[in-house]
């Protein structure tokens, strides 16, 4: 552990709970709007946040994760299942009752071109959040846009200028300002440096993790980029098609992936060295991911295991524990010796319902050691 | 020594615009041998696209002025006219965009679309236009050809449109495939899938290709010379190895340093390039980078020539600091930290 993380270490109150949450969009068909078919765009997904740290969630396209971010702050109603933000139960609060809720979670999205109104000055869009919850005078507002925008490295002249004068790391460092604006807990940080070039990049990763330990927020930060993830985060939770199939502390999971999508998705990160891009094995992985309207039966990750057996398009794996916050959701779990497996259960506060509770995984096949390196088989 | 399909010499590409005259190229040379790639990185606005696009003829305009010369096997492509030049496009040099979403059309099948490519090359009827469409679909690996040929672009997933569009830039079998940013829009596995599928379609068509890109992680692994752009300029170019484990330019170190790391343990800080890139219509004076350049000196304010200063050859670059320096300089950037967690 170096000095940094001590002095960010999370707590141990959790500061979010997720409960088995669902979210499924329906599809309509015909005069009368008849509900056809459903997207299953997170299906059963549960896991906790604690205060102040970082919580990465990975996937690939169309696997739910901003779906999911959405939903924990409630721009989208859960179809079923829990949300507890400290301890209050907000799944399904109206408009109004959400209202002093929205001063304590913000979102930074994704695109900085299109989630900045270009209508308004930057002043107006960092202080609009402030005049909605009524926070002080006028001339208060003023004051603290200019201490937000000096905080996360704009200047406080920039006030009565528009968006398009701004180059895009400016303009996502307006986003996070007006984020902050509310003095938040937590921020759903949706991709938001995929857009950004390289050098502006890091430049914003440092900013995020400088106004962590000032103003000790907790993040879920939701990318598909697994070196900014890795780099970001506390804990990572992997999502494929809808479903949590990995969560672990973050470099355990580099090191040693339990599911095999997990390590799949870590074997196609290209890695700018020549000499060790060549010596790699990758795994490619074949096809794209299945429709989230009719997903696979069992592990929804069958179809595209190299792995799998007819026990993984039958019955859908348990999340189970593997120790140290380690959990995964699969039959033929990878890194984990026969000793291992002997001792583990299953994860209950956490594991989707419809799995089933009693087949735990048997089988290592000789290929899993936790010993050897990753890609040894 | 393989047959040379293109040579670009000191091209330049200026567009007037209202506020000003913008340099979006300054001078880029390369030449390409059949069976090679070509990587070229650069942040947005360093100008790689303008030169990928000009060598397609797409620049052209009234507000556009050109220098150098783009030679494809000995014709200079910026001399050939507008009508000219559809001899080229498709027939030699063929491009594939970044944005799969919105180069294709989404009212037109995405067979049709391939077949009109086919046709507006050669003289051939539809329905053996349409066979080697099947065809192309087939090689570019989407399963079931001969039913997704008649789907329309929303039909198909992100990786399997870009698919779509390496067939469409392959219907002619180009010499040269110049690639356009062609996985930044794609997941990881996807573009795994289609950084191997462009490397293995090279060797089967036996081409060449232009690849650009921002992510140094892709270029370490389909390219054979790496050129470094920025605001227009190449700053350093050299066979792969020479630019990932001897790079001379603090711009390429500060690239290479701003990357969170699969391969290395986890730094604390990032390295960041302070600042951002300069604008094109007002360039600082002398070398380019030298108002984020931490390591600038006096002499930095007269612009360094593109130049061979270490010995090995092809590797240029434009810097005055002492190469000794460098060397031992350079880690603090590429790898912050690695001393103390080595």
């Amino acid at each position: 552990m170096t000095a940094l993380d001590q002095a960010v270490e999370p707590g141990d109150t959790p500061l979010l709970e997720v409960r088995h949450v669902k979210k499924y969009f329906p599809i309509k068909q015909g005069v009368v709007q008849r509900e056809v078919a459903r997207v299953h765009a997170v299906d059963d997904v549960s896991f906790t946040v604690r205060e102040g740290e970082t919580l990465g969630l990975v996937g690939e396209s169309g696997c739910g994760k901003s779906t999911l971010g959405r939903t924990i702050i409630r721009l989208l109603e859960p179809t079923d299942g829990q949300i507890i933000f400290q301890g209050h139960d907000i799944s399904h609060l109206r408009t109004g009752k959400l209202r002093p809720l929205r001063r304590e979670m913000q979102m930074v999205f994704q695109d900085p071109y299109a989630s900045l109104n270009p209508r308004k000055r930057v002043g107006t869009i960092v202080s609009d959040p402030m005049k909605i919850h009524n926070l002080g005078s006028r001339a208060e507002q003023k004051r603290r846009v200019g201490e937000i925008l000096e905080t996360v490295g704009l200047s406080p002249e920039h006030y009565n200028r528009f968006p398009h004068e701004f180059s895009g790391g400016q303009r996502q460092r307006i986003g996070i300002a007006r984020a902050l604006a509310l003095r938040p807990k937590l921020i759903v940080a949706d991709e938001p440096v995929s857009a950004l070039d390289v050098s502006i990049q890091s430049q914003m990763l440092n900013l995020l993790d400088d106004l962590q330990n000032e103003l000790r927020l907790t993040y879920i930060f939701i990318a598909h980029d697994l070196g900014v993830v890795r780099h970001v985060s506390d804990r990572i939770a992997v999502m494929y098609l809808g479903k949590l199939v990995e969560v672990s502390p973050a470099e355990e999971l580099y090191t040693r992936p339990i599911m095999p999508y997990s390590e799949a998705l870590l074997s196609a990160v290209p890695i700018p060295d020549p000499d060790l891009a060549e010596k790699r094995e990758r795994i490619v992985l074949e096809g794209d991911v299945p429709s989230p309207i009719n997903p696979p039966s069992g592990c929804r990750f069958h179809p595209r295991c190299r792995y799998a057996t007819d026990v993984c398009g039958q019955v859908e794996p348990p999340l189970v524990d593997y120790g140290s916050g380690h959990l995964a959701a699969c039959h033929h779990p990878l890194n984990v010796d026969q000793a291992t497996l002997q001792q583990v259960g299953v994860a209950e506060q956490y594991t989707p319902a419809e799995s089933d509770s009693s087949t735990l995984p048997q089988d290592t096949s000789g290929r899993s050691s936790p010993a050897a390196a990753p890609n040894s088989d | 020594m393989a047959e040379r399909l293109l040579e670009v010499n000191d091209l330049k590409v200026r567009f007037a615009t209202e506020d000003g005259t913008v340099s979006a190229v300054d001078g880029i040379s390369m030449e390409l041998e059949r069976g090679k790639v070509i990587g070229i990185v650069g942040e947005s606005g360093s100008g790689k696209s303008v030169t990928a696009m000009t060598m397609m003829g797409l620049t052209r305009g009234v507000n556009a002025r050109f220098e150098g010369e783009v030679l494809y096997k000995g014709t200079d492509l910026l001399k050939v006219s507008d009508r000219g030049m559809q001899n080229y496009r498709g027939n030699e040099l063929g491009m594939i965009f970044q944005d799969p979403m919105t180069s294709l059309n989404p009212v037109y099948r995405i067979g049709e679309q391939i077949v009109e490519a086919i046709q507006a090359h050669e003289n051939v009827d539809k329905r053996t236009a349409r066979s080697r469409t099947v065809e192309l679909l087939r090689q570019v690996g989407i399963p079931n050809p001969e039913v997704r040929v008649d789907d329309y672009p929303h039909q198909f997933s992100g990786g399997m449109r870009q698919r779509a569009m390496i067939a469409m830039a392959l219907s002619c079998n180009p010499s040269i495939l110049i690639a356009d940013e062609p996985t930044t829009a794609l997941d990881v596995t996807i573009q795994a899938q289609i950084v191997e599928l462009i490397n293995r379609l090279k060797d089967d068509f036996n081409s060449a290709v232009i690849f650009i890109t921002h992510d140094l992680g892709v270029i370490a692994e389909i390219a054979d010379e790496i050129i470094v752009m920025y605001a227009g300029r190449v700053v350093e170019r050299g066979s792969k190895r020479d630019l990932f484990y001897d790079p001379q330019m603090p711009y390429t170190w500060g690239l290479l340093g701003s990357i969170p790391r699969l391969d290395r343990p986890r730094v604390e800080r990032l390295h960041t390039i302070e600042g951002s890139p300069p604008s094109l219509i007002n360039l600082p004076e002398g070398c380019k980078f030298r108002p984020r350049c931490p390591h600038a000196f006096e002499k930095c304010k007269q612009e360094p020539p593109l130049e061979n200063r270490v010995g090995t050859p092809g590797h240029l670059d434009r810097c005055w600091l002492d190469v000794e320096y460098k060397r031992a300089h350079r880690d603090e950037t590429i790898s912050p930290g690695s001393e103390a967690a080595a």
